[in-house]
């Protein structure tokens, strides 16, 4: 059972098992695998328990209702299967500054924290603006040979690739 | 029987759990989970999340067909639309590198004890999805449906069977791979 504590799988291994996992989906559950439905839902759960039932008459979430489905369990179980894997191999750790980060901007928390949260705001607006993510769009969506996953899945690592550049290489490199 | 599974509530909550688990699991054995390595791929330094990406791509293209072709599972393609698939695409790839994470990987990342996940990227986007669903009405009367192609594949696209697209795709993917491998990326 030593491959359950290494602590990197080969990325072609790792390729195959979410290949597999994804019939397996399909199989089992007659489902993409996704995630960011599950935040639109969560969203909507938090902004019901501040507002009431008012926030059910808005029009996207009659269309994505803010409830417990199978995607939102799902992305609960990522974060224990991460978890599992990261402590069978020694590597959990708690940390707020991530290096690559740090060498390049310093260690301030409170930097990584805005810079993170703009990025998260821009990853959840445009992961549903887009209908999906990396996994819907560009694992599942892909997979399917759906046009509209390849086009968003494309334009995920052109906008990514882009800004990372104008990030690393020009604003932090001076 | 498969019918009987799918409507069962409970049990595909579960499944969901569990489906999940394994996920997390490959994700952060992939590496992926980890800002760095999503970095390294967006800096163009390291391929790891190309690699896995493909690979998936591959394994899970020919498996749903094969299911397909018995009756053991159904397409469920999104649709999209310039205005969607395009813009939101952009939209998202500058999230995608200002967090460091994807918003399965960020929740893989929360797992393994990163603390920029959870502050900045799950919090944040929370905040992003309900700014959408704020706007949603507006920008789906003036932008989503721009240039709209429905939930086509690129097989019905052509008018082939899905298995030529298959047939022509994964030597093209596994020379993409040899060639990244090659070069040693």
């Amino acid at each position: 059972m030593e491959w359950l504590t290494m602590s990197q799988w080969s990325p072609y291994a790792v390729g195959a098992g979410i290949g597999v996992l994804s019939c397996l989906a399909f199989f089992l559950s007659n489902k993409p695998l996704g995630a960011s439905t599950a935040f639109a839902r969560t969203s909507g759960m938090i902004e019901k328990l501040c507002r009431g039932n008012k926030t059910l008459e808005k029009a996207y979430y009659k269309k994505f209702k803010p409830t417990i489905d199978w995607e939102w369990m799902l992305v609960i179980g990522i974060i224990v299967g991460s978890f599992i894997s990261s402590h069978l191999s020694g590597e959990f750790q708690m940390f707020a500054v991530p290096e690559v980060w740090r060498q390049a901007a310093g260690d301030s928390f409170f930097l990584r924290w805005l810079v993170s949260l703009a990025g998260g705001i821009m990853l959840g607006f445009g992961a549903r603006w887009a209908g999906g993510c990396t996994s819907g769009h560009g694992i599942s969506g892909t997979l399917q040979l759906a046009v509209s996953s390849w086009i968003a899945a494309c334009c995920f690592f052109i906008g990514g690739i882009a800004t990372a550049m104008i990030v690393f290489r020009i604003l932090l490199a001076s | 029987m498969l019918k009987n599974i799918h409507s069962q509530k409970r049990v595909q909550l579960l499944f969901g759990f569990l489906i999940g688990i394994v996920f997390g699991f490959l994700l952060q054995k992939g590496g992926v989970t980890d800002y760095n390595v999503i970095m390294g791929q967006l800096l163009l330094e390291d391929f790891t999340v190309v690699k896995i990406m493909l690979t998936a791509i591959v394994v899970g293209m020919i498996g749903v067909r094969i299911l397909i072709t018995f009756n053991l599972a159904e397409l469920h393609p999104k649709p999209g639309s310039v205005g969607s698939s395009l813009v939101g695409g952009l939209i998202f790839g500058v999230g995608f590198a200002l967090l460091g994470y994807c918003p399965g990987t960020v929740a893989g990342a929360f797992g393994q004890g990163a603390l920029d996940a959870l502050l900045g990227g799950i919090a944040g986007m929370l905040i992003g999805a309900g700014l959408f669903a704020a706007l949603y009405t507006r920008l789906e009367a003036s932008i989503l449906h721009k240039g709209d192609f429905g939930t086509k594949t690129i097989p019905e696209l052509l008018k082939v069977n899905p298995w030529i697209v298959i047939a022509v795709a994964t030597p093209l993917i596994i020379a993409l791979l040899i060639w990244i491998e090659t070069a040693g990326l």
